[in-house]
């Protein structure tokens, strides 16, 4: 039994019965569900859009003319292509960094207390249950409203938040923050789960202290954890555009507008679909740069379960 | 053992519930907007409480009808997507995990790779499918395109290829077809990972907002989120109060289920956040 699975981890299945075997038949019939779904709705539209950005069309399909790279060539001498790029990339920066410290340290808190633990995952991953549109519609109307919203009323301040060109960004970054720090935060308390007892009643008997335990165990046992929540965190705010869309449609003065909703803009409203396109493969390129990133941390991550 | 009341103890729980409060701050204040009469919404200094407790507003957002017919699209639609993505999703991993045919190692590259494919980038031509096959505006088309989901494969390939295949085996012998030994033995054997890629798939698709907004553009298809968005703040203007009951019964459902299911909730989003580990 043991000695059947000799072959070295791949990703693909390694053939290891002849066909004759009853059991290893009839594959395609297995596949062919997902796959006629996958090709329509996901390769096919690829292709397409590949098409629609070597090309000047229309939202309704006319105007089919080839225009080889041209929308590429327009869209890097386009100022506004440029800022919605910038505003994605600062977005990440601004919301990766406390994204994952935050949840990294609620983790520490909960999984050390031994109180109502349910009562504090409830707390802080409460938020990410939301929809993206309950939550702009709450903190736009109610939180950062400048004349009675709960900040502003709360801490006795006179901010504009989303209608500041200064403040706009951060203050989108502190909402996605609150919203989505409960997804990091359940990673790490998984993490910190399983990081065997032992290690820590070991230290115990050697005199370490709780600071020493956390940094000498707790912290290098979560580096992958951590490699992993960084690279999902990056892909995930790469592809921002609920909230902003929600809260400031980009504004103001086009300081929050992230790609997704310039490429949005450009195609739905400006019907300029295959401009659209090209705007899009721009953002696919840095977004499939970072996937295969997390492909190698996943496979080290595999290699070293093994 | 640390005692439980140690200072170390009192300290953590001190920080731990300072900032809880502040977490769920945002949405008590919602719920008690939505609980104060109008007039008191926009008054200053704020107030926690409004002279009385009401649920007029409640009374009010539920008499327009839309949220209802919203949440029941929401519903249908995370359903059927959840239900289609698990079922094809899994009978396609157990195909590549458990049969082989020619082409089989490229065909898995080619779905493993879709896995880095944003459905963002895709809106456009999407899009413009979705018009020449007629699905604007239809149940359909806010569904098929979320249950292309490579990464589910990824995660049930790997969940079957940790388990031994004897028992199927042993079910082939006694002359059992290729799909009673799936549907009979595979699937109720894989339970509990079906049930944490199914809660994930779910909650993502009751709160996607992206495609269900681009696709449907008549309020009677709507999804619940897409309705919040682009109906309720126009219909309900500065009514405060209104806008917050249409949040509070917009998050309510998935919270309420999240109460009564948090480990299964957890685990999923734990298990399928880290694709499976």
């Amino acid at each position: 039994m043991t000695t059947t699975v000799a072959a070295p981890a791949t990703t693909a299945p390694v053939a290891k019965a002849k066909a004759a075997r009853p059991w290893t038949q009839h594959g395609m019939l297995f596949i062919a569900p997902f796959l006629v779904v996958y090709v329509a709705f996901l390769v096919w539209p690829l292709l397409l859009g590949l098409q629609m950005s070597l090309s000047s069309v229309n939202i309704a399909g006319s105007n089919d003319g080839f225009v080889g790279f041209a929308n590429y060539a327009e869209a890097f001498g386009d100022p506004r292509m440029w800022r919605s790029l910038w505003n994605t990339v600062l977005f990440t920066v601004l919301s990766t960094v406390p994204l994952v410290i935050l949840g990294l340290v609620f983790a520490l808190l909960v999984h050390n207390l031994r109180f109502m633990r349910w009562l504090w995952r409830l707390s802080f991953f409460a938020p990410f249950l939301l929809p993206s549109a309950v939550v702009a519609v709450l903190w736009r109307q109610m939180i950062y409203q400048p004349g009675f919203g709960l900040l502003n009323g709360t801490l006795g301040t006179d901010s504009l938040w989303l209608g500041d060109p200064n403040m706009a960004m951060w203050s989108v970054v502190m909402t996605t923050v609150w919203w989505t720090v409960g997804f990091n935060f359940l990673l790490y308390l998984a993490a910190l789960q399983s990081i065997p007892e032992q290690l820590y009643e070991a230290a115990s008997i050697d005199g370490a202290s709780a600071w020493d335990k956390l940094r000498s165990i707790t912290l290098p046992m979560l580096r992958r954890t951590t490699g992993l929540v960084v690279v999902l965190q990056l892909l995930a705010s790469l592809k921002v555009f609920d909230q902003i869309y929600l809260m400031t449609g980009g504004g103001p003065e086009d300081s929050t507008r992230p790609i997704i909703e310039y490429a949005y803009d450009i195609g739905f409203t400006g019907y300029r679909v295959g401009y659209a396109s090209a705007v899009s493969y721009i953002l696919f390129i840095l977004i499939v740069a970072v996937s295969l990133v997390q492909l190698r941390l996943l496979r080290k991550r595999e290699e070293s379960l093994r | 053992m640390t005692k439980r009341f140690s200072p170390g103890q009192l300290i953590l729980l001190a920080i731990t519930g300072v900032l809880a409060v502040i977490w769920l701050a945002p949405i008590a204040w919602a719920v008690a907007t939505s609980l104060k009469p109008e007039a008191d919404t926009t008054r200053l200094p704020l107030t926690w409480f409004g002279s009385e407790v009401t649920l007029d507003a409640y009374g009010l957002v539920l008499g327009t009808g839309g949220i209802v017919k919203w949440a029941i699209n929401s519903t249908v639609t995370a359903v059927i997507v959840t239900f289609l993505t698990v079922l094809f999703s899994a009978m396609a991993a157990y195909g590549f995990a458990r049969t082989r045919f020619q082409g089989q190692r490229v065909l898995f590259v080619a779905i493993l790779a879709g896995i880095m494919v944003p459905p963002q980038v895709l809106i456009a031509p999407l899009f413009a499918e979705m018009v020449t096959l007629g699905m604007v505006d239809t149940w359909w088309g806010i569904i098929l395109p979320q249950v292309a989901a490579p990464v589910i494969v990824y995660i049930l390939y790997k969940f079957f290829q940790g388990v031994p295949p004897e028992l199927e085996q042993a079910a082939f012998v006694d002359g059992a077809g290729r799909w009673r030994v799936f549907f009979m033995i595979v699937l109720p054997l894989s339970r509990p990972v079906l049930a944490a890629v199914a809660i994930f798939t779910f909650i993502t698709t009751w709160n996607n907002f992206l495609w269900p907004f681009l696709v449907s553009t008549d309020p009677n298809t709507m999804t619940l989120p897409v309705g919040l968005a682009n109906v309720v703040q126009g219909t309900f203007g500065v009514r405060y109060a209104q806008i917050m009951a249409s949040v509070v019964l917009a998050g309510l459902p998935l919270l309420i289920i999240f109460v009564f299911f948090q480990r299964q909730i957890i685990r999923g989003v734990a298990h399928t956040g880290l694709a499976g580990e």
